[in-house]
């Protein structure tokens, strides 16, 4: 097959790629675009495999679909509160695959560089493309794949730190090793410098020896963003490994490769600037890890923490004529879904009006909580995000909060000193009544107050969310 | 220590404050308590009932003074009374310290610790003991029914096959909490009810107990209700002008007046003159809920009712809640009940006078013989203040303006950031190789439709468009393809192990993408 029938192939590849992203602006149209999607990727190989520049095909389809009946287990065993995890270790994948893919476009460049003119035009494929290159072209090859090593190897050790921290595996504390952020400031100058040594023609060894640090930067930075974070992060890794696609298809001067890469690379920038409006906090200061420095000391919360028994939500649930459920990472950690899931059939089977409210970071990755309700079997039509829901909550009789803090502290409204002001919040203390479901006494993730727990409308339902919203369901009539 | 109550010693008064309920509340919060027999019979509570609740039935009302550290009562206390006090007792009734000097000194010269229940502070937190509204509650229901009871027609309209009969119309004056508990009841007996009050923020309450607020044609700036403490103050003298001029154009109209203008620590102000009188229909009822502060009205005779010469029925009672004693009791022991969980912290039996705490501190007349009265004011203002103006309705051409300028703001940015890129482009293009540029301006190209497309998408489809940029960012496995072909082994190795991890990628990330879509489900 000659060049002009993958470039095709690409194309249509392309389209169909965009389609699929661009069906996910509504729930019965995504189904159609994860086809849309498929076809695209089964397009793209098979037009690689019979293009030119391929060989050893049958290798090649043992290789896919070894790694595909991998990928197809994963798949089916993955629990739905597992997805961060999952996403994160995906990641990862296609960091490493560009770093390889970027060694050998150096080692191809090197093998290359010390032939002969004569041997140079029996070459096939890669070696051809590369072999025809001006000096100039060479130079910008250089970049590129440095970039995308470097891209790569970043999000590579960086996703596997976030599949640890999701997972558990790894502290989700902020943890930093001693000088901070000048350690990545560092590693960052010297591959700069190693990338100048490197176009000079310093050899190999530049190369491998930038891949360390960056393989160190990914780990570091990661590693000093706390949990809460985690939303950021993944959404951020998620451009990365898009980028690394994007600048190892420039160096290897295939479009489809730009193409999907810089697709990937904006959906995950844009997820990561709403998580971080969202958060009301700028992208730079989550990857500085840590919340900001507050401008004095925090509003004083005054009033207790009243207790409530499951027979008193319910009772007051037996009441309510409209219900508003907020669940939060909590619910997930509790697998909590299920019973929430059950508790809403219950109540709209009794005719009232129960919805869900989803802050966009709530959970630990971005529509985590959609998803979790979804498996249970949750309508996704009396799912709303926040802005569609936060003006409802003073016609609402009661507000449950399932595991979730600092995306329903009022603090973020009223105290300005403290670390989440600004943040827009759901506003569930403006309703009737708010039973909050939570483990303890303690502070959330980010230590901060909630001011809510001590409202006067507001009573606690301590105990884990699985078994006080279970205990609740036979209570209700 | 003893809780005591006494029977109330003033004529007709029938309430008693204590009920074997608040017995209970109160043994519970460490106290004995004690009642003098007789105390709640003519409130409907039996002595036995007060000894099945744990109440010590004492037979004189000096032996229960003698007896009790702590005596709860209803009224006002007499001279003998107080002079039963001494200086380790502690007395809680009202006590009206305004206007009760010789019993403020009495109380001093005695030492007891005086707790006046109309003195406690008008805050969220001390509504659970405030005697006043729950009295004024019990006033403003009963007020209605009395008017009822003199009036010979229904409250509500009806037509019948008998004939049609238009429902009556009640003007109630004074939206404080009996004014607004008459509101209620009158709404829910099918009157047509009326209410004015001089302060205009509370019209939004009258409005939502189902009346219609009367509201003047009068332009002055009026005192903020919550600068002093939620009550009513004096009115101007034009303002007083225009609000009688409101009534003798609604005097012919009503049947039922019940005026409830209290101003506190003064005579009741006169809203309801002698020619509104004359001018009402003959069968109309006035209930003046003021009669003991000399009546809004001044043909009131206090205690008493009357009939006008036109046939108009004036009641000038003022002891509404007396009229209903088994529930002014019961509401008026729960008041004393949670003032003495409020004295008593540690739940042990032991009063804990606590001079710091606003709420004590605002109802505490005498203490430790002195007069500690009137109180400063309370450190917490809890009294929602008058509404700050609404802001000012945009004219259309004003709204116009303003998108018009927003517009222009939109523009400027956007043809900014497309000359700065613009710029950029240019500058690249200066330097590099053609073969770049071809790649380059497919690049920026997606990247604009990448940003074009992901914004559309749904938030809750955040965790499936993760999945599936994740699965198509496997796309490097094309890169790999086409260098395992190469000739170097290391190459080859390499190139596999990508391709292996892609696959992985594109199987893991299709299929989960579509587990996870295959479960939203419309409802």
């Amino acid at each position: 097959m000659d060049f002009g029938f993958t470039t095709a192939a690409y194309v249509v590849a392309a389209v169909l790629f965009i389609l699929s992203l661009g069906g996910l602006s509504g729930q019965e149209s995504a189904k159609r675009a994860v086809w849309y999607g498929i076809s695209g990727m089964a397009l793209a190989v098979f037009a690689t495999l019979i293009g030119p520049g391929s060989g050893l095909w049958l290798l090649s389809l043992i290789l896919i679909a070894g790694g595909g009946i991998i990928g197809y287990f994963v798949a089916k065993r993955v629990q739905m509160t597992e997805m961060p995890q999952l996403v994160a270790a995906m990641h990862s994948l296609v960091g490493l695959a560009a770093v390889f893919v970027g060694f050998n476009a150096h080692i191809e460049a090197a093998r290359i560089a010390t032939m002969t003119p004569e041997a140079r035009e029996a070459l096939t494929g890669f070696a051809a493309l590369v072999a025809h290159k001006s000096p100039v072209e060479l130079s910008i090859l250089k970049v590129e794949l440095f970039l995308g090593v470097f891209i790569g190897a970043v999000t590579f050790t960086g996703s596997v730190i976030a599949f640890g921290k999701l997972a558990g595996k790894v502290t989700s504390k902020a943890t930093k090793l001693p000088g901070g952020h000048m350690l990545n400031a560092a590693s960052a100058i010297l591959s700069v410098i190693l990338l100048i040594m490197y176009m000079n023609g310093a050899g190999g060894w530049t190369l491998i020896v930038m891949t360390l640090l960056a393989f160190f930067i990914g780990y570091h930075l990661i590693m000093g963003i706390g949990g809460a974070d985690m939303p950021v992060v993944v959404s951020m890794l998620n451009s990365y490994s898009g980028w690394a696609a994007a600048a190892i298809g420039f160096s290897l001067g295939n479009d489809l490769l730009i193409v999907v890469g810089a697709l990937v690379g904006s959906s995950g920038a844009i997820l990561s600037y709403i998580m971080c409006k969202a958060m009301n906090r700028s992208f730079v200061s989550v990857i500085l890890g840590g919340f900001g420095g507050t401008t004095g000391p925090a509003m004083e919360v005054e009033g207790e923490q009243v207790a409530i028994d499951a027979e008193g939500v319910a009772a007051a649930l037996s009441e309510a004529d409209s219900v508003i459920i907020v669940p939060g990472y909590g619910m997930a950690v509790a697998q909590a879904q299920n019973a929430v899931s059950d508790l809403t059939r219950k109540l709209r089977g009794l005719g009232k009006n129960v919805r869900f409210a989803i802050h966009p970071v709530a959970g630990r990755l971005p529509g985590h909580m959609n998803v979790l309700l979804a498996e249970a079997r949750v309508p996704y039509d009396i799912v709303m995000e926040m802005d569609e829901i936060n003006d409802d909550f003073p016609d609402t009789d009661v507000v449950i909060v399932i595991g979730s803090n600092d995306i329903v502290n009022p603090a973020a409204q009223e105290d300005p000193n403290s670390p989440i002001a600004g943040m827009p919040v759901l506003e569930v203390w403006k309703a009737k009544q708010v039973f909050v479901s939570k483990r303890g006494q303690g502070t959330g993730y980010s230590g901060i107050e909630n001011p809510l727990f001590y409202k006067e409308n507001t009573r606690m339902l301590y105990g884990d969310a699985k078994d006080s919203v279970d205990k609740l369901i036979p209570l209700i009539d | 220590m003893k809780i005591g109550t006494p029977k109330e010693i003033y004529e007709g008064e029938a309430r008693v404050a204590m009920t074997p309920d608040s017995a209970l509340q109160l043994q519970k919060l460490g106290y004995d308590c004690a009642i003098e027999t007789g105390a709640g019979a003519a409130a409907g509570f039996s002595d036995a009932a007060y000894e099945a609740a744990g109440v010590e039935i004492v037979k004189t009302a000096a032996a229960l003074w003698k007896e009790a550290d702590i005596i709860a009562k209803v009224r006002q206390p007499s001279e003998t009374e107080l002079k039963r006090l001494s200086g380790d007792k502690t007395l809680i009734s009202f006590f009206n310290p305004g206007g009760n000097a010789e019993g403020l000194e009495l109380a001093k010269a005695k030492g007891a610790s005086v707790i006046a229940m109309e003195m406690v502070p008008r805050i969220s937190r001390a509504q659970k003991m405030d005697a006043l509204s729950s009295m004024a509650n019990i006033a403003g229901y009963r007020a209605v029914i009395e008017a009822g009871n003199n009036f010979g027609r229904f409250f509500t309209g009806q037509i019948t096959a008998a004939g049609k009969v238009p429902p009556a119309k009640v003007l109630v004056v004074g939206a404080g909490v009996a004014g607004l508990a008459a509101i209620g009841t009158s709404t829910s007996l099918g009157a047509v009810t009326y209410a004015f009050d001089v302060r205009p923020e509370v019209a939004e309450q009258v409005e939502s107990m189902g009346a219609e607020f009367v509201y003047l044609d009068f332009e002055e700036k009026q005192q903020d209700g919550a600068a002093t403490g939620g009550y009513a103050s004096v009115s101007s003298p034009e303002f007083h002008a225009a609000q009688l001029k409101k009534f003798r154009e609604l005097a012919p109209e009503v049947d039922i007046v019940i005026t409830t203008a209290l101003i506190p620590n003064r005579e009741a102000p006169e809203l309801w003159t002698e020619d509104m009188v004359q001018a009402m229909k003959p069968g109309s009822v006035i209930v003046d809920l003021a009669a003991e502060k000399g009546g809004n009205c001044k043909l009131t005779v206090k205690d008493e009712k009357i009939v006008t010469d036109n046939g108009v029925t004036i009641i000038g009672y003022t002891d509404f809640p007396s009229r209903m004693a088994t529930q002014a009791s019961t509401l008026y022991a729960t008041n004393i009940r949670h003032m003495m969980t409020d004295l008593t912290p540690e739940k042990d039996g032991q009063i804990v006078h606590n001079m710091e705490d606003d709420v004590i501190r605002g109802a505490t007349v005498t203490h430790e013989g002195e007069i500690t009265f009137p109180p400063p004011p309370p450190k917490v203002q809890a009294i929602a203040a008058q509404k700050q103006e609404k802001p000012k309705e945009l004219t259309p051409e004003e709204i116009k303006a303003q998108e018009a300028a927003a517009f222009k703001a939109q523009t400027k940015t956007q043809v900014t950031l497309l000359v700065v890129g613009a710029v950029l482009l240019l500058g690249v293009g200066l330097i590099a190789p053609a073969s770049f540029m071809q790649h380059f301006i497919v690049f920026v190209l997606s990247v604009f439709i990448g940003f074009q497309v992901i914004w559309n998408v749904s938030h809750s489809l955040h965790t499936p468009l993760m999945a599936v940029t994740n699965a198509i960012s496997s796309i490097i496995i094309l890169g790999a393809l086409m260098q395992i072909g190469s000739g170097s082994w290391l190459v080859i190795v390499l190139a596999a192990l990508s391709v292996f991890m892609a696959g992985i990628n594109i199987f893991g990330g299709f299929l989960v993408t579509r587990r996870m879509l295959a479960m939203f489900q419309k409802s």
